[in-house]
């Protein structure tokens, strides 16, 4: 076969993978990424002249098609600012399920050069995020697989946690896909994947029960917290009181964690403060070293005036 | 404690210190007293006019400007009823001036955003 007809060969896959959106009131623009379960594909809604995403499955399926669907309702019940919003649910023509909802445009987290942001910035992108997901929780809604990939970063400071899919209402019995995780880091794939290792709480990885409780967002947001601080693959060391909260919230057993969201964000906003984080006692050296650092510029101030003074004092005795 | 207050209370506190290193000139120590109360109503100044300030700009860089001349201004003031001494009172002075500006703006109570005006529903009168 020559290079023209795999070119061909190519393009025509490609015509049979787009989704035939007829009666929809979309029109397709492009692909914008494939993920475990479906397609995002960006259109352009006919009646409002706008563009938005549309998430596709890539082979309709009962299992899929309930979990496509059950996203939707999370993305429904989600109203917040780190929610991207769904428009629409339906199904196209041949039979596959999608839900459309609004186009975001940044960049994803494990893609975003966070090394370049100082710490400050990280964890305010940090508490955004644990925001987002303290809000969920508040609504019965545990997300179960939150990771970099999951996190887009706007152009306007926006941080949005994305792919719900793995989402479940705390008290709802999971439906007929089982528990697993997924071979590759990073992939979240449909029915056998809840979870991607090295952000999944242990008894995820487990499948004990309880793993839909609330706490186990708490461990993947202190693995989250873990690579804003040090970026991907860096040995860096984390500032004391924050590897404590890391620590705390990556606890093991779930008892031994941040009870909720809420108090692992107040320990980073304390941090961020400059006081002192519940997870670490405090000795009389770590206060005056934490106070001197927090009242650096006025203590550095007085002292100016200090030896000015004493400066002063000794010219006239001379 | 609001910005004025935050001022003053610095503006005061760092006036009297101010005023009490004079012990360590021995020919101006039998004037001490009549130097710290100087002092500490100098500073009460500095702080009520930079606390207004950092109240009004609520920026940090100009309240140290403004405090830095702030400081300057007033020590020459009590140096040229000295006759002397210049350099022992305009420098330390000045330095009172920006510590009062830079304590305003950082440990200062920020005032509160003015309400932002209710949107009045068109077509009404």
């Amino acid at each position: 076969m020559t290079a023209l007809d795999d070119l061909a060969v190519e393009r025509l896959q490609r015509v049979l993978r787009e989704p035939d959106l007829e009666g929809t009131g979309y029109r397709l623009v492009g692909l914008l990424g494939r993920g475990g379960m479906g397609s995002v594909y960006e259109v352009e809604e006919s009646a409002l002249q706008r563009r938005l995403a549309l998430k596709i499955l890539d082979l309709p399926g009962e299992d899929a098609e309930q979990r496509l669907r059950r996203e939707a309702e999370v993305l429904a019940t989600l109203e917040h600012p780190g929610v991207v919003p769904i428009h629409a649910v339906g199904t196209l023509v041949d039979g596959r399920t999608f839900y459309a909802m609004k186009r975001v445009v940044g960049t994803r987290l494990d893609a975003a050069s966070v090394r370049t942001l100082t710490l400050a910035e990280r964890l305010r992108i940090f508490l955004k995020l644990a925001e987002t997901v303290a809000f969920a929780h508040a609504r019965g809604i545990v997300h179960r697989d939150l990771k970099p990939q999951n996190v887009m970063l706007g152009p306007f400071g926006e941080v949005l946690v994305l792919d719900w899919g793995l989402a479940k209402r705390v008290g709802v019995r999971e439906g007929p896909a089982g528990h697993g995780v997924t071979g590759q880091p990073g992939d979240t794939a449909p029915g056998a994947a809840l979870g991607t290792p090295g952000y999944m709480a242990p008894e995820q990885a487990a499948g004990a029960p309880g793993a839909d409780d609330p706490r186990a967002d708490v461990y993947s947001l202190g693995a989250l917290l873990q690579f804003l601080l040090r970026g991907a693959g860096s040995g860096e060391d984390l500032p004391a009181p924050l590897g404590a909260i890391a620590a705390r919230a990556m606890a093991q057993a779930p008892g031994d964690r941040y009870p909720e969201v809420a108090a692992l964000a107040a320990d980073v906003e304390r941090h961020l403060a400059g006081e002192a984080v519940s997870v670490l006692p405090e000795g009389p050296w770590r206060w005056t070293v934490r106070q001197a650092r927090r009242h650096r510029v006025a203590l550095a101030l007085l002292l100016t005036y200090a030896v000015v003074r004493v400066l002063l004092f000794l010219v006239r005795r001379t | 404690m609001t910005r004025v207050v935050t001022a003053l209370v610095v503006g005061a506190l760092l006036g009297s210190l101010d005023g009490l290193t004079a012990w360590f000139t021995p020919e101006v120590r039998p004037m001490l007293a009549g130097i710290v109360v100087g002092s500490t109503i100098k500073g009460l100044i500095a702080g009520l006019l930079i606390g207004f300030f950092a109240r009004k700009v609520n920026r940090m860089g100009p309240t140290l400007v403004f405090g830095t001349i702030v400081g300057a201004l007033l020590a020459l003031v009590i140096a040229l009823m000295q006759h002397g001494h210049y350099l022992e009172i305009l420098l330390p002075g000045t330095l009172v001036g920006v510590l009062t500006g830079y304590a305003t703006m950082r440990y200062g109570r920020a005032p509160a955003p003015a309400p932002a005006p209710l949107a009045r529903p068109s077509g009404a009168s």
